[in-house]
């Protein structure tokens, strides 16, 4: 594969279709700086702030927007809360449509078949394999990407926080619990 | 199309396997195959539609036998071959054999940010009403296109509730085939665990899909 691509580099640069230092540049972005630390900002400001929280689930787009996150694959963006009687999880069947621009490219497992095709019909299975029982009254909301719209499940907060700011905060957000396939992390697990 | 990528409900992928400490990606090639992918958007003129509709068109064997970023190399490669930017023989070669196409634009490096901050909004502005309101109940169609669509077979036939009006967007259908963007209205519909795998489907699960009004009627 790594000729195969180097290949085809070579012949869009000798075409001048493509410049090296914007690929380099596409990849610095995405490995650097558009990642899991912006939706995690994003779910601990609305686990401290109210108004904002409020704001998120009426007008993720705009809410999410006054952090300066937003853009590709971002121009559409829903917050999905989670509750104690709520879970929300979030998939892609057709392809592998994720909020890049609040948590930047997708881990493999979010694009393989195995999530895929399961999550859809199996979420409690699912979850298994990342961990997770959930009480068997929690009621499964699962939410296939199928439009532009980009969904960011915001995990609940977890117990012993009071008074935590935001900085704080964000580092109990994982990646897996704004894709709902995890829990936020609990005060102790951080201290550890 | 009815091909390898429409997933939902499908058995025998096995296990899901998270990976702990996941790098973005896996090798240096896929670094490659990302951005070219990315930055030939702009020299090549395609939509979001097409690109989809190029990934997923191919024998569903294929389709499930490759990586994700074979996936996208091979599909930008058909893109390329297709609008005659790069042509077969140029691809066997591994160089440039023919005079290149004209192109409007290519992405510098100082129009990356600018690209992915502007990104791809596909909400139109319309002077039609939405057939549906919230709590409608309604009918995925029985569709079966062989060009792209974004209903997935897991639902149609089958009859949820309009959970949200979401507002009128580019309809992918049109756009992949170079139609025109053709919006239409746009809604959250939610279909009970149980109507979309029968008896023994999880009772306390909920899917919700967003599907494009020409894919839905009254229930």
């Amino acid at each position: 594969m790594q000729l195969r691509v180097r290949a085809l580099e070579s012949i869009l640069l000798e075409k001048e279709y493509i410049d090296p230092a914007a690929l380099d540049e596409l990849i610095e972005t995405y490995e650097k700086k558009i990642g899991p630390r912006n939706g995690a900002r994003v779910v601990a400001k609305a686990w401290a702030d109210p108004d904002f929280r409020r704001w998120l689930f009426e007008d993720g787009t705009a809410a999410i927007e006054s952090l300066g996150y937003g853009g590709r694959s971002g121009n559409h963006l829903v917050a999905l809360e989670n509750t104690t009687s709520i879970h929300n999880m979030v998939v892609c069947t057709l392809c592998s449509c994720y909020p890049w621009a609040v948590l930047g490219l997708p881990p493999l497992w979010y694009k393989s078949a195995p999530y895929r095709s399961r999550t859809v019909a199996d979420p409690r299975g699912v979850l298994r394999e990342f961990g997770i029982e959930l009480p068997k009254d929690t009621e499964i909301r699962v939410w296939d990407s199928t439009a532009e719209l980009r969904y960011l499940v915001v995990p609940m907060r977890p117990a012993g926080t009071d008074g935590w700011s935001e900085e704080k905060l964000a580092a109990l957000v994982t990646r897996d619990s704004m894709i709902g396939t995890g829990l936020a992390r609990q005060p102790q697990e951080f201290a550890r | 199309m009815n091909g390898g990528q429409d997933l939902g409900g499908m058995h025998g992928h096995g296990p899901v396997k998270p990976e702990p400490n996941e790098p973005v990606f896996h090798d240096d090639w896929e670094k490659r195959a990302f951005a070219l992918t990315l930055a030939m958007g702009m020299p090549g003129g395609w939509n979001i539609d097409m690109s989809r509709f190029a990934r997923e068109n191919r024998s569903p064997a294929d389709y499930l036998a490759m990586s994700y970023y074979q996936i996208w190399l091979a599909g930008l490669i058909d893109l390329l071959e297709e609008r005659g930017l790069v042509a077969e023989d140029e691809i066997e070669a591994g160089h440039s054999l023919h005079t290149p196409k004209p192109v409007k634009r290519i992405l510098s490096p100082a129009d990356v940010a600018k690209t992915l901050h502007r990104g791809g909004p596909t909400e139109r502005e319309t002077n039609t009403a939405p057939v549906f309101k919230r709590g409608d109940r309604v009918r995925a169609k029985n569709i079966n296109p062989p060009t792209h669509t974004r209903l997935p077979r897991y639902v149609r036939g089958h009859a949820g509730i309009i959970e949200r009006v979401i507002g009128c967007h580019v309809f992918p259908d049109s756009n992949a085939t170079g139609a025109g963007e053709n919006p239409q209205w746009l809604y959250t519909v939610r279909f009970d665990g149980r109507e979309l795998w029968g008896p023994d489907g999880d009772p306390t699960m909920q899917v919700s899909v967003d599907a494009w009004e020409p894919y839905l009627e009254s229930a």
